[in-house]
Order: C-alpha cells, then sequence, then structure tokens
C-alpha cells in the first residue's frame, strides 16, 4: 500500500469520527518524543508532527511557543526524521509532517522524499504551500506515494474548493474558520453548510478543525466530517505534563 | 546561465513581462500564503490589474502625490561633498517628501487602493517606524482606521515615530514574539491579516511579499527613478553610477528601475553589513543569502542549514530584515544591479560627513548608500554618481546619542 494511501484508510476504518492529533516535534522536551508520540499512537487514527519553523505565520500563540521551544531544544527536519526511523514499526498509526516550506527547501526535496518515506511518513501538510505553487513538491512526493494534503476554507469559492478537494491526498483538512491556530474556539454558526459542502466536493476523506478543544465540538464536527483536528489543545496538555491520550479519550463521543 | 539568457530576462523585465502571471521575476516571487489568504490574494491581483490602471485611479494619485506629498521630490547636487569625494555628487530627496522618507509614495497609492476594493481597515509592519508613519498618515488621509504592528527592538530604537504614529491615529502594537525587529512584525501583521482577510487590507513596506505586492510597491516607488532620471538629463547627464539601500528593496527597486536600460548606467544596491561578515552579525542578505521561502515569495534569505531564518543586525532598524524583494534576486542574478553592503561604522561616519558637509541629516538606512557611493568614488574618482537619499534622520536622534554615550564610554576607558 502506498503511504498516502495508509491515511485514507487510517481515517476509513477509525470508529467516526476520526481523531487527527497535532504535536510539535520535541516539545516540551525532545527526550520526551517518542515517548509523546506512542501515548498519542494509542488515541489518535492520524498524527500531525509540527516541524518547529522560526516564522509559523499562520500560527497563534500555543504553537508560536511550542516551536520556538523546540528550536532552541535543537529540534531539526533529521532529528525528527532520525527518531521516527528508530521507532518504526513500533508505531501503525499513520503519521504525517506538518511543516512551513523553507524548512523542506534546506533539506532538498528528492532527498526529503525518500527520507520521509524511509522513516515511516505517510505526507505532508504545508501550510505556506497553496496548490499553485506546489508542483515541484508534488512531484517529489509523488515518487515516494508520499501525500501532500490541501487546505480548504470556509473563504474558498467553489470552483477553487473543487480543484483542491481533487487534488489533495490523503484526505482533505477543512479550517473550521479565518484565522492562526488555536485562539477563540467557538465553532462558526454555518460549519453544517460548510462542511457539507466539502464533504460533497471531496472524493477522499475530510478532517476539520481550528482550535477544538472539548468533546462537545468534536461531536458537532464528527456529524458533518469524518475525521476532526486537535492541534494546540494537545500542545498545551503536553507542555502541562499530562496524559495525551487520556485527554484524546475524553474527546471521543 | 549565459548571458543570452540574462539579456532575455532583462529584455522581459524591461518589456513589462515580469512578473509574469505566476508573479515570478524568473525564478523568484511567487504566492506562499495560507490558503486563507488566497481569495484575498487574487482579488489584490485583480484590483492591481483593472482598478490600479484606470485613468481614475491614476489621476487621483497623481493628485495626491503632488498635493500631498509634495512631489515632485528635490535633486540637490553637493559640490562640497562632491569636492571632498572627487566626484559629482547628486542627492534624490525623499526625506523631503512628506513624512519625511520614501514610504510615503507606496502608503498613499495603497491606501487609496485598499479604498477603492473596500477594505474597511489596514494593517501594516513598520521597521524604522517611517512605513508606519506613512501609513498612519495615507489612512488618515483617506479615512481607514489602521494598526500597526512594529518589534519591541524597534520600539524603543525609533521613539519618537512612535509618538508620531499614535498622533496621526494609527493602533501600533508592540511585537514581543520572535526577533522582535520588522521579521516578527511581518508576521504578527500577517497573522492579523488571516484573521479577517475578507475586509483587512496588509498594506505591505516594501517590495516584498507575495505577488502581487513586489509589483505593486515597485509600482508606487517608480516614480523615485522617473523624476531622478529626468532631472539628472536637465541638469547634468546619466550619472555613471546610481547607489540606494536595499532592506526590503523598495528606495532601491524605485530608484533602478528607470535606468534599467540605460546600459551606461551601473546599479549599486546597498544592504546592511553591520558589524561583520558572520551569520547574525550583518543584514547582507542578496550577499550572503540563498533562495528559500519566506513572508510569501521565493527570494534571497539569510537561513541555516535547518531553514530556519536568522536573526540579522544592524544599526538600522529598516535594513534590519533578512530577506529581500525578489525582483532584486533577479537583478542580481542577471547582473543588471551589484549588491554590496556597508558597515554600520562606514554608515555612520557617512551620516556625520553629510550633516557637516552639506546640512543634511539623512536617516541611517540612507547612510548606507551615502557609504556605498562614497567608497565607490575612492575607486572610481571623477564619476558622476547618484545617490538615492530615501529618508531623513530625525527619528534616529536615540541611536545616534547612543552611540555617541558608548563612545565617549570607550574613549574614557582607552
Ligand atoms: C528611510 C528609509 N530608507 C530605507 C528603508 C529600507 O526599506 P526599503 O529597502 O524598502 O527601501 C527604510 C525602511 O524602513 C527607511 O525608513
Amino acid at each position: 500500500m502506498l503511504p498516502r494511501d495508509r491515511v485514507t484508510q487510517g481515517i476509513q476504518a477509525a470508529k467516526k469520527p476520526a481523531l487527527v492529533a497535532f504535536l510539535t516535534a520535541g516539545y516540551p522536551t525532545r527526550e520526551g518524543f517518542q515517548a509523546a508520540l506512542s501515548a498519542i499512537a494509542s488515541a489518535a487514527d492520524v498524527i500531525e508532527i509540527g516541524v518547529p519553523f522560526s516564522d509559523p505565520m499562520a500560527d497563534g500563540v500555543t504553537i508560536q511557543r511550542s516551536s520556538e521551544t523546540a528550536i532552541r531544544n535543537g529540534v531539526t527536519l533529521h532529528w525528527i526524521l532520525d527518531e521516527l526511523a528508530a521507532c518504526k514499526g513500533k508505531i501503525s498509526t499513520p503519521l504525517l509532517l506538518m511543516s512551513y516550506l523553507n524548512p523542506l527547501v534546506a533539506y532538498g526535496y528528492p532527498q526529503l522524499a525518500r527520507d520521509a518515506a524511509a522513516a515511516g511518513v505517510s505526507g505532508f501538510m504545508v501550510p505556506d504551500l497553496p496548490l499553485e505553487e506546489s508542483a515541484p513538491l508534488r512531484d517529489a512526493f509523488a515518487n515516494e506515494g508520499l501525500a501532500l494534503v490541501q487546505f480548504v476554507t470556509p473563504a474558498t469559492p467553489a470552483d477553487r474548493l473543487e480543484r483542491l478537494c481533487k487534488q489533495s491526498q490523503g484526505f482533505v483538512y477543512a479550517v473550521t474558520r479565518t484565522g492562526i491556530t488555536g485562539g477563540q474556539s467557538e465553532l462558526p454558526e454555518d460549519l453544517t453548510e460548510y462542511l457539507s459542502r466539502v464533504k460533497a466536493a471531496s472524493p477522499i476523506p475530510v478532517c476539520a478543525g481550528f482550535g477544538v478543544r472539548s468533546a462537545e465540538q468534536v461531536r458537532r464536527i464528527g456529524e458533518h466530517a469524518d475525521g476532526v483536528i486537535v492541534g494546540s489543545a494537545l500542545v498545551e496538555v503536553l507542555e502541562q505534563g499530562n496524559d495525551p491520550a487520556e485527554f484524546l479519550a475524553s474527546l471521543r463521543p | 546561465m549565459t548571458s543570452m539568457d540574462r539579456d532575455a530576462l532583462l529584455q522581459a523585465l524591461l518589456d513589462g513581462e515580469l512578473p509574469d502571471a505566476q508573479g515570478r521575476f524568473g525564478p523568484f516571487g511567487g504566492r506562499y500564503v495560507p490558503e486563507t489568504l488566497m481569495p484575498a490574494i487574487n482579488r489584490l491581483t485583480e484590483a492591481v490589474e483593472t482598478i490600479f490602471t484606470t485613468q481614475a485611479f491614476q489621476r487621483a494619485l497623481q493628485s495626491e502625490l503632488t498635493g500631498w506629498v509634495g512631489r515632485p521630490t528635490a535633486l540637490t547636487r553637493c559640490d562640497r561633498l562632491g569636492l571632498q569625494w572627487n566626484a559629482e555628487v547628486w542627492l534624490k530627496r525623499e526625506d523631503l517628501a512628506h513624512t519625511g522618507a520614501h514610504k510615503i509614495n507606496n502608503a498613499i497609492g495603497q491606501a487609496l487602493l485598499a479604498k477603492a476594493i473596500g477594505a474597511t481597515r489596514v494593517v501594516a509592519e513598520t521597521g524604522a517606524g517611517q512605513h508606519g508613519v506613512a501609513t498612519a498618515a495615507a489612512c488618515a488621509r483617506v479615512g481607514l482606521p489602521c494598526t500597526v504592528y512594529m518589534g519591541a527592538v524597534d520600539v524603543a530604537r525609533q521613539a519618537p515615530n512612535v509618538d508620531r504614529m499614535h498622533r496621526l491615529g494609527a493602533e501600533v502594537v508592540s511585537v514581543t514574539s520572535g526577533d522582535r525587529t520588522l521579521r516578527a512584525a511581518i508576521d504578527e501583521a500577517i497573522r492579523d491579516w488571516v484573521t479577517d482577510p475578507k475586509s483587512t487590507y496588509y498594506l505591505i513596506g516594501s517590495a516584498i511579499g507575495p505577488h502581487p505586492y513586489p509589483l505593486l510597491v515597485r509600482n508606487l516607488q517608480a516614480v523615485i527613478g522617473q523624476e531622478a532620471r529626468v532631472q539628472m538629463l536637465d541638469r547634468a547627464e546619466l550619472p555613471d553610477a546610481v547607489f540606494a539601500c536595499v532592506g526590503g528593496g523598495s528606495n532601491s527597486i524605485g530608484l533602478f528601475h528607470a535606468f534599467l536600460g540605460d546600459e551606461e548606467v551601473q546599479l549599486f544596491g546597498v544592504e546592511a553589513g553591520g558589524t561583520g561578515s558572520a551569520l547574525g552579525q550583518n543584514s547582507a542578505t542578496l550577499a550572503a543569502g540563498r533562495p528559500g521561502v519566506l513572508h510569501g515569495a521565493n527570494t534571497m534569505l539569510l537561513y541555516d542549514d535547518d531553514g530556519q531564518i536568522q536573526e540579522t543586525h544592524s544599526v538600522s532598524a529598516g535594513l534590519d530584515y533578512p530577506g529581500v524583494g525578489p525582483e532584486h534576486a533577479l537583478l542580481q542574478m542577471i547582473g543588471r544591479v551589484k549588491y554590496v553592503s556597508a558597515s554600520d561604522t562606514e554608515s555612520l561616519d557617512a551620516l556625520d560627513e553629510l550633516c557637516a558637509m552639506e546640512g543634511i541629516l539623512p536617516a541611517l538606512e540612507s547612510a548606507h548608500a551615502l557609504a556605498g557611493a562614497r567608497r565607490w568614488a575612492q575607486r572610481n574618482p571623477g564619476t558622476r554618481i547618484l545617490i538615492g537619499l530615501s529618508g531623513r534622520g530625525d527619528k534616529d536622534m536615540p541611536i545616534l546619542a547612543e552611540v555617541a554615550s558608548r563612545k565617549e564610554n570607550n574613549d574614557a576607558a582607552a
């Protein structure tokens, strides 16, 4: 099976809605990374691993803080892939890397695709890479069967939504409101209408979220999407030294 | 790259074919923004191609440039400085424009555009505070509220401009994240914009960012070079060399553009050499950087082997930035513009020299252009040199006082 199909299958096979969990690699500590991963793997259906970047322009204060600390802790993309290679086979949950583009540019696309596939990574999501600019990275990933997940937002026009959903691999990431990650956690009023539109346009599963932190929100989003994405709230749980698996379990309906 | 490729790219630039439909200047530029911003970017691109080019818009802009900004700005011949340098020295006086720097040319143009596309609020970043002041003034002029993000380090070192922004009605947010200078201010302005891209207009302050900003800002600043070229031909001949300082690259691209087709005119961009050539000691992006992606564009950047953007240093807040506009990256690649750097010390000396010789206090940013020109004049005696004096130095009084007192302490200790 291609790495990118593992993501799609992981979501389809999960108890509805699937939980997609985000953590910043090496935060709060580098030493705790593998343990945090295994704990999250026991409770999540897909894991997004954040590659820290010096200028996270689409992120709120929580992920800014975790990125800054992780960089100071010496976390790099090379280190992350080494760690994942070391625990390959121990974690069966599909893994995605979430990274801004410049760390990928610095790594070099062909080498990155090979190393990521070898480390058991299924794909990437790149918040500052719109579809129009994605061909070089997409081509490099295609050689290894890696997914490049596309984002859609409530402001995406209909024709563009159609195109993004067709091009997305693994799943479609439906951002539930305009803005940066974390922060205000109320779900928008037109959530149902929006998610129905995305579902109708997408041939692959749709996972949604932005600022999700309660079981009630997971239930409401889960009524219209295949999976729910939990990011900043989980980073905060890890930051406080609490059990991520317990937190994720508490979000399940 | 062959010389034929280089000539073809220069010709495309001269023919107005760059940036292309993808927003690219050769390999540089593009639109690397979160999906949330794509509708706003597309809407702005359309406005730049339609509203911006209409006669009505251009007439309104022209009227503001003459009646409110005070254009055309003067071209000043500097005989005492010229004698000292053994050169014929001319200054294009953007320091005489309203609010004291070239930034106003861009700010008023974009503020008019923001109004025309129905934005209800403006956000901007600022380094030296000149763009912040210009944006505050332009927003007051067109009647839009504005919020300016400014790194905490810059709030301290450019305090006079913070007071001016407040007085002009802007909200100033001191940014304590990241490197607390211009780069972090841009990150924060983008975060604000992402939150409400429909009604918020991001009024970027240099020829940087995603397409169409580098094009829009260049077109608004091109008036500097258009005026200067006519003024030079009127009073002398074309210069042998043109110098401008390069932060993000807006005053320089504005000055250079009219001269790109004049083969005999050499063009020099002067970056901030800071205190040394090691990573972190300067902001010499074109001299020391490599291609990468930051703030929406593929361009030359200062970053480490893991892709993390590097902290920069310059005594001048307006040049203290690890990236540069994509058009400059192309101009360097095709060899049409040469990029050099001037250190903190050389620039401070050049500032003092202009005060003493010509009675003009330049901005620390502009002093870099003077320092670069002075060095070139020493090696090329008897030449005619045009220098972009991008702004005035009143805002730099706190830094200049601090530098002076540091020097006194060092002298006392020695
Ligand atoms: C007077 C002056 N000159 C130059 C600059 C550098 O910007 P740019 O390279 O966009 O002209 C600034 C920026 O703040 C400035 O205030």
